[in-house]
């Protein structure tokens, strides 16, 4: 699939005067759709709102610090993962029915779905392009440890990867590994150190000190 | 289907290049894509496991040479002209001609946006029947390759794996897909090493899991 790393042809750039093809495309079937009766213009424009401010990766973030303070709720994260996050208020659609796994010293969890986009949503929002791209869909599953090199990310032969190729079904979020010297902090500042990119499994939470 | 959705394992797309700060969607029009696909669906005329059916069985050229939401458009495209919702010759002149065949009694409306959302489409159903399965066998993939919509990816056909959790039970997408759902099929959690799935390329330390449903697969 074709990526645009430096997302250039941002079409409000320039809204009203020289839309893209495929711009134009989206509007006038919009347009038809509306006029057809078959969509709310002020529902698209709720579902719009929703994803790009209201659900995102700060949902997850507090999920995992949670979870590195208080045991109970960790256990019922591991347990049933849709159902505890429901605990903090955040769950619905693309997160029906979430699993969620724990890095250790030993294993180390990586999330892809090489078939289309699975991801959870309710707690790490839309998936980044470089997620539903080829590259990562193609080589998560034969070559995890590539991918994470990719990310910066150089694991010790020794930690085991285990990939969880996900389906809508079921989507998996990441319990990343607690950095060490965080031992008196509260909820609120771990979640600063919690990442989009900790909680797929390519990265490792921020290090104390790299944002306080 | 063996379509071009169908990635894992296959070589040559290069190295995985992150954006920084990437923006929730490149432009407008991307946003209208996934909240039109979303309110149509909601309809309830077809599934979700239907829009991946029209996406995956896309021409594989167009599909691995666009962006995300170009593929969710022309799929929804597919769809709409399909069930003679929406004409390309609509689209191309930006107004309805015609009547929909299939009149709408009730949209997704503004007022139930937040609480569908919120509570979302869970694909869990009760069953009478028993699992086939239970957790620490060893079950194989069938090697099965569908023309229709299936979530068992090829690499995992034919191998041999663990079963680690039981899932619950679950709309069949494969029948979902094609209007003979619900169908709900027992879904479990199978884990594959990765020497069992690549041979020698397969890292002697590294495992993928993926979630089958029962009809996948058979006794190892």
């Amino acid at each position: 699939m074709a990526h645009d790393h430096d997302h250039h042809d941002h079409d409000h750039h320039h809204e009203g005067s020289e839309l893209s093809d495929v711009a134009l495309r989206v509007r006038a079937l919009e347009t038809v759709l509306t006029q057809k009766g078959l969509v709310d213009p002020a529902a698209l424009d709720m579902i719009v709102d929703t994803y790009e401010t209201k659900v995102g990766p700060r949902n997850g973030a507090r999920v995992v610090a949670r979870a590195w303070i208080d045991p109970a709720f960790k256990a019922r994260l591991l347990e049933d993962g849709a159902k505890a996050i429901g605990e903090l208020g955040y769950g619905g659609r693309g997160g029906e029915h979430i699993a969620v796994v724990e890095n250790t010293s030993a294993v180390h969890n990586m999330v892809v779905c090489t078939l289309c986009s699975c991801y959870p949503w309710p707690v790490l929002g839309l998936p980044p392009v470089w997620y539903k791209s080829a590259p990562y869909r193609s080589r998560a599953v034969i070559d995890p440890r590539g991918v994470l090199k990719d990310f910066g990310v150089t694991l010790s032969d020794d930690v085991e990867i285990r990939v969880w190729d996900s389906t809508s079904e079921m989507r998996y979020l990441v319990l990343p590994m607690r950095p060490g010297g965080t031992e008196d902090w509260d909820e609120e500042k771990l979640a600063d150190l919690v990442t989009r990119d900790s909680m797929i499994g390519v990265s490792q939470p921020l290090a104390p000190g790299a944002r306080t | 289907m063996n379509g071009a959705q169908d990635l894992g394992g296959m070589m040559g797309f290069g190295p995985v290049v992150p954006e920084k700060n990437e923006p929730a969607f490149h432009g407008r029009w991307e946003a209208r894509v996934l909240a039109n696909v979303i309110a149509t669906q909601a309809i309830g005329w077809w599934t979700g496991d239907a829009s991946r059916f029209a996406r995956e069985s896309l021409d594989p050229r167009f599909y691995l040479t666009r962006g995300y939401y170009e593929i969710w458009l022309a799929a929804l495209e597919k769809i709409l002209d399909e069930k003679k919702l929406v004409g390309d010759d609509e689209i191309a002149a930006g107004k309805a001609l015609r009547e929909p065949v299939q009149k709408a009694d009730r949209i997704f409306g503004a007022h139930e946006v937040e609480a569908a959302l919120r509570r979302g489409w869970p694909s869990a159903r009760e069953t009478d029947t028993a699992p086939k399965f239970a957790v620490g066998e060893r079950v194989r993939a069938r090697n099965m390759h569908p023309r229709t919509h299936t979530r068992l990816p090829r690499y995992a056909r034919g191998r041999i794996g663990t079963v680690e959790a039981i899932r619950g039970c679950h709309v069949f997408p494969d029948a979902s897909a094609h209007g003979t759902g619900p169908d709900p099929q027992w879904v479990y959690c199978v884990r594959f090493s990765a020497r069992e799935l690549w041979g020698e390329a397969g890292d002697p330390k590294s495992s993928v899991t993926i979630d089958a449903f029962e009809p996948y697969l058979e006794p190892a």
